[in-house]
């Protein structure tokens, strides 16, 4: 690893005010992504501003009909949390199988959401529940925010404080892991919910999370297991590699909707 | 003496877990010297690439870098080439083609990780930056990863001596008899079979710390090493580091090795050189990463194969062509694998007369491979036992009677293939596995299985290895450049306690335990009593090391010989002072007693006796202490019947091992507790091969499974709960009557799940690894040609 300056912010304006004073600066939560990279020198920054002390961008609440997750809450906290529990079971559900308990136990929603990692699982989950992005300058809504591979709205310094979630009638996340890393090969994140139905499939989208239309077309007038397998979910923008073909992904995310529609 | 809570046949808990389980363990990594700084490589980023020029000024300028040397120096100071140790010629005569490797490349990169030059400095961390501020500039040559592409007109010369990247192109058996009893068969079986490369991921990784005494000149190497004193001896005769004398190498706690810590790799002979070069201590350990492009690689055969059966299931003939990719350069032992490890075991459990097989090996531009836990045997019984059970398919028989048909029943039997099997009883093994799996079962099970969808399927495999490696003379006459005896030293000290010396060197195994075991059974002592010392060439005199099943055949029948010659003398001992005969003397309940009288002395005086020398009998040397050389006179022959049922879910392809069931033959069992670890072990990186596995590279040579996040390991929750049987018979060539047991389930288990799942999704055409969508696609062309009919 490359030397980098450790810096523990206490509020929003300290973070700020750090990542002004070093352009090279990254913000840090959970580390689980970009301690790993700065360790394979993929990543060398500066300084490293330390979020996870800020008062507010950690823990779970109910405001009213919405869900708000702090930034800096854990995988392992937001799958224990009663208030999620309560609001949508599918997220703690989600939440409890992104990677290994050591991940969940130091991985963020947050950092995971500013990365969006063609094969992370909460961008599904944003996207499909019609989640918003709270940041220290904006909020916004998660149809704007993801942006192809690990590619996001967030400006250069923004810092994202919490995410916004409003209830769901009905919602699963079922994924299919890749062998090796346990990622989603294939995810598929199905909600019901005011604006109508949406699907959300991570970790086989060329351009990363993205919404299948022949899944959400399919399962608007027939809301079946069946219907989901029967979808004319073509292969074309999909990924290939090693683990999985277009083809085979293709497959998957059929099966993997057919049975988050039975889950939800 | 019978001994029963802790001799042979005792489960007895492993003295070393304490310190390992509590992190009191002792490896490399954890030896911390003075003045000691760090190792970083500059490896190249190219399969195969002229290096035209290395700057490093940029490195030496930064403050804490120690000094960065390259390949000129190294080869300028005298450092040798490495070398593959075992010579073996192809079939019209002419030596193997070996290829120069420098343990830092001057002219010529050839695989992806291949190191350039090294970097010695104050900190780790710093190492790899300044590693990174070295400037090489290369000039890429067209690469080759595939052992069938190497071999093609188009594809690019790795090394100038071996032409279309040839190394040999080697035969065993007889073409004539193997066509004509294919010619005279009533079916053939014909498949084409790869053996997936994989990559041997110890836990820990490989490391080194070598420190130079100016004064004495003399080297001191710790390291990860399955075998020392052969590191010990190669350094010297062939590396130039330093003479035997000027080199103690220390294998300390080891953790783990599977092949891949036999070897004498670049970076252990740098680190030597480097710490000589700097007068600073030198240590390297790699990262999983660095592992994965510098820890040799197993298996990647490509072959095929030809069965024929007579009206009545009899082998009449097997022919096989074999393709192996030993990467850019020739490992140590690389040689032996695809041929003296490998095509020697192909006529497998079975009475075949007619056998041949042609093996060329070649270069490619990938990391070297060597010997992987079964080393060659796994890709034989992986090529035998598929098609076993393909062509029980085929000819409408069960599997196990196919087998059954063909069966060796009377031993010695020997192969045409060079083996001589001395033991085993095939039937029984079967049976075993037959009834612990309860195959008789299977047809329900499926049934019930298909109601919740899934494709329930049962495959068998039934193994032959050869293990104990090896009689040093036989070894010789195929080319071995060693002999694979073991030497053991027994110490009993003057108040009586027992000290081991052994050159078998355990990482992973628990020798400190069933060593002990044996001899705490021998004298009837508390087996704490008894401490085993190995791993350091400056305590044991020599040893050859502990990889192919052999600590047990070979490095216990040592320690028994040595036994042999300490209980001797002890009998003289006890027989002079208690005035009675040698004959009449029995050790027993920890003394040394006249047989029938209360005449006794505690082993412990014996012990003293020896030592205070008072009253010894007239000419005998005081102290007791002896040492032995055993040389095994054959290989052991371990074999067994392993059926694994799996269930694949058609959807998705994913298969779970439901049940896997184990009826192993391995001779004497010391501990059996310790045994079916080693089967569990070996089982789980079998699985794991079967069905997870396998190291990538694309076209250009870069490896794409680089780290686990595209390398699939095994995990406990992947693994079923095993069911382990032994149905034994004594092996008649050593004292102890052992086999050996540390590859079995490696070697054994890949065609068992393969065949399981082939059985449960209806088609033959599938390989490993038999990933979700391996096994997807597979079930894709059985429907796409159920509906071409
Ligand atoms: C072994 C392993 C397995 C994993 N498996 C999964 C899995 O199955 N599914 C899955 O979804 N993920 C998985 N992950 C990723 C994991 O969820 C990470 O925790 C997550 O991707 C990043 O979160 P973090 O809090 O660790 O962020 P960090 O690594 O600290 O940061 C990641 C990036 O986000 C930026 N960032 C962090 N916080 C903020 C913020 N508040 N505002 C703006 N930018 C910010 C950082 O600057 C950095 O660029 C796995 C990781 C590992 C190591």
């Amino acid at each position: 690893m490359y030397p980098t300056k450790y810096t523990k912010a206490a509020s929003i304006d300290d973070a700020v005010k750090a990542l002004g004073a070093d352009e090279e600066a990254k913000i840090l939560s959970g580390g689980q992504t970009l301690i790993a990279t700065m360790k394979q020198h993929l990543a060398a920054p500066t300084g490293l501003v330390d979020v996870r002390s800020i008062a507010g961008m950690v823990g779970t609440s109910l405001d009213g009909d919405t869900l708000v997750i702090g930034a800096a809450t854990t995988h392992a906290e937001v799958a224990g949390s009663a208030e999620v529990q309560k609001h949508t079971p599918a997220l703690a559900c989600l939440a409890s199988g992104i990677g290994d308990p050591a991940v969940r136990h130091a991985g963020t929603i947050g950092g995971s959401v500013a990365n969006n990692d063609p094969a992370a699982d909460y961008p599904a989950a944003l996207l499909a529940l019609g989640a918003t992005v709270v940041t220290n300058q904006r909020e916004i809504g998660a149809d704007d925010f993801f942006d192809g591979l690990f590619g996001t709205a967030l400006e250069e310094g923004e810092i994202i404080t919490a995410v916004k979630f409003p209830k769901a009638q009905a919602a699963a996340y079922v994924k299919f892991r890749q062998p090796a890393s346990l990622f989603a090969l294939v995810g598929v994140f199905v909600a019901k919910g005011s604006d109508g139905i949406r699907v959300t499939v991570t970790g086989a989208g060329d351009e990363g999370v993205f919404r299948s239309e022949a899944l959400e077309a399919a399962l608007t007038g027939d809301w079946s297991e069946a219907a989901a397998k029967g979808a004319d979910v073509s292969a074309e923008g999909l990924m290939s590699d090693i683990h999985g073909t277009a083809a085979y992904r293709a497959n998957l995310i059929k099966v993997m909707a057919a049975r988050a529609v039975a889950a939800a | 003496m019978a001994n029963g809570a802790t001799g042979i046949g005792a489960r007895v808990k492993r003295k070393e877990d304490k310190r390992f389980i509590t992190g009191k363990g002792k490896y490399t990594d954890d030896v911390r010297m003075e003045n000691q700084a760090y190792a970083a490589f500059v490896r190249s980023p190219h399969a195969h690439a002229n290096v035209k020029s290395i700057d490093k000024s940029a490195a030496l300028a930064m403050e804490g870098v120690v000094d960065v040397l390259d390949g000129h120096q190294l080869t300028g100071d005298g450092i040798g080439n490495i070398i593959c140790g075992w010579a073996v010629a192809s079939k019209d005569g002419s030596p193997m083609n070996m290829g120069a490797w420098s343990a830092l490349a001057t002219q010529k990169v050839r695989y992806v990780g291949d190191a350039v030059a090294v970097v010695i400095a104050d900190t780790q961390a710093l190492a790899r930056i300044a590693a990174e501020a070295v400037e090489v500039e290369y000039e890429e040559l067209p690469a080759v990863v595939k052992a069938d592409k190497a071999l093609t007109k188009s594809a690019p010369e790795i090394h100038d001596n071996a032409p279309g990247n040839l190394i040999y192109n080697w035969e065993i058996g007889d073409a004539a008899k193997a066509d004509a009893g294919l010619a005279a068969a009533k079916h053939i079986t014909e498949m084409e079979i790869t053996n997936n490369r994989v990559s041997p991921n110890p836990m820990e990784p490989r490391s080194a710390v070598a420190t130079y005494d100016e004064a004495e000149e003399h080297y001191t190497l710790y390291t990860t090493s399955q075998n020392p004193h052969v590191a010990r001896l190669v350094l010297s005769a062939f590396y130039n580091v330093a003479p035997e004398h000027k080199l103690r190498v220390i294998a300390p706690d080891v953790g783990g090795g599977f092949g891949a810590k036999i070897y004498i790799y670049p970076e252990e002979i740098t680190c030597l050189w480097a710490s000589m070069k700097t007068n600073r201590s030198v240590k390297w350990t790699s990262d999983r990463s660095e592992a994965f492009i510098t820890d040799a690689h197993g298996r990647d055969h490509i072959s095929t194969a030809k069965m024929g059966f007579d009206e009545n299931g009899k082998i009449t003939g097997f022919k096989v062509d074999t393709i192996a990719n030993l990467g850019a350069y020739m490992s140590l032992f690389s040689s032996s694998v695809p041929t003296y490890l490998y095509a020697t075991l192909l006529s497998g459990q079975y009475d075949i007369q007619n056998l041949h097989a042609n093996v060329r090996a070649v270069y490619t531009n990938t990391v070297p491979v060597d010997a992987y836990r079964g080393a060659g045997r796994p890709e034989a019984c992986y090529l035998i036992e598929r098609m076993m059970e393909t062509a029980a398919r085929e000819m409408g028989m069960k599997p196990a009677e196919l087998r059954a048909r063909n069966f060796v029943r009377e031993f010695p039997h020997e192969t045409p293939v060079i083996m001589t099997y001395d033991s085993g009883d095939f039937d029984a093994n079967l049976a075993q596995a037959e009834e612990a799996a309860d195959v008789a079962g299977f047809p329900a099970r499926q049934a019930e299985a298909a109601k919740r969808g899934k494709l329930r399927g049962l495959g068998y495999s039934c193994y032959i290895e050869a293990c104990g490696i090896a009689p040093s003379a036989a070894v010789g006459g195929l080319g071995a450049g060693v002999g694979l005896w073991e030497s053991a030293e027994v110490r009993v000290n003057p108040v009586g306690t027992i000290e081991i010396l052994t050159g078998s060197h355990s990482h992973g195994q628990g020798h400190e335990t069933t060593f002990a075991q044996i001899v705490a059974e021998r004298f009837d002592l508390p087996l704490d009593n008894v401490a085993i010392v190995h791993g350091d060439t400056d305590k044991v005199q020599f040893g050859m090391g502990t990889y192919g099943s052999r600590s047990g055949a070979v490095g216990m029948s040592a320690i028994v010989k040595a036994m042999d010659k300490v209980e001797a003398k002890v009998r003289k001992i006890a027989a002079h002072q208690l005035e009675a005969s040698e004959d009449d003397i029995v050790i027993e309940g920890g003394e040394v007693k006249v047989a029938g009288t209360d005449k006794a002395l505690g082993w412990h005086e014996i012990g003293l006796a020896a030592y205070t020398a008072h009253n010894l009998p007239p000419e005998m040397e005081p102290g007791l202490k002896e040492s032995a050389f055993y040389d095994p006179s054959n290989f052991t022959f371990p074999a067994g019947c392993y059926i694994c049922e799996v269930e694949v879910d058609p959807d998705t392809g994913t298969t779970e091992v439901v049940q896997f069931t184990a009826s192993d033959d391995f001779g004497t069992i010391i501990n059996p507790m310790i045994v079916e670890g080693q089967v569990h072990g070996g089982l789980a990186q079998g699985i794991g091969q079967a069905m997870m596995e396998q190291v990538i590279y694309d076209d250009d040579g870069q490896l794409i499974t680089g780290s686990y996040m595209d390398y699939t390991m095994p995990r406990a929750a992947d693994l079923p709960f095993y069911s382990v049987h032994h149905a034994s018979t004594v092996c008649p060539g050593n004292p102890l009557g052992m086999k050996g047991c540390g590859e079995a389930g490696a070697i054994g288990s890949p065609p068992a799940v393969i065949n399981a799942i082939t059985d449960a999704i209806g088609n033959n055409n599938l390989s490993m690894p038999a990933t979700p969508q391996n096994v997807w696609n597979a079930l894709q062309a059985v429907t796409a040609s159920q509906a071409a009919e």
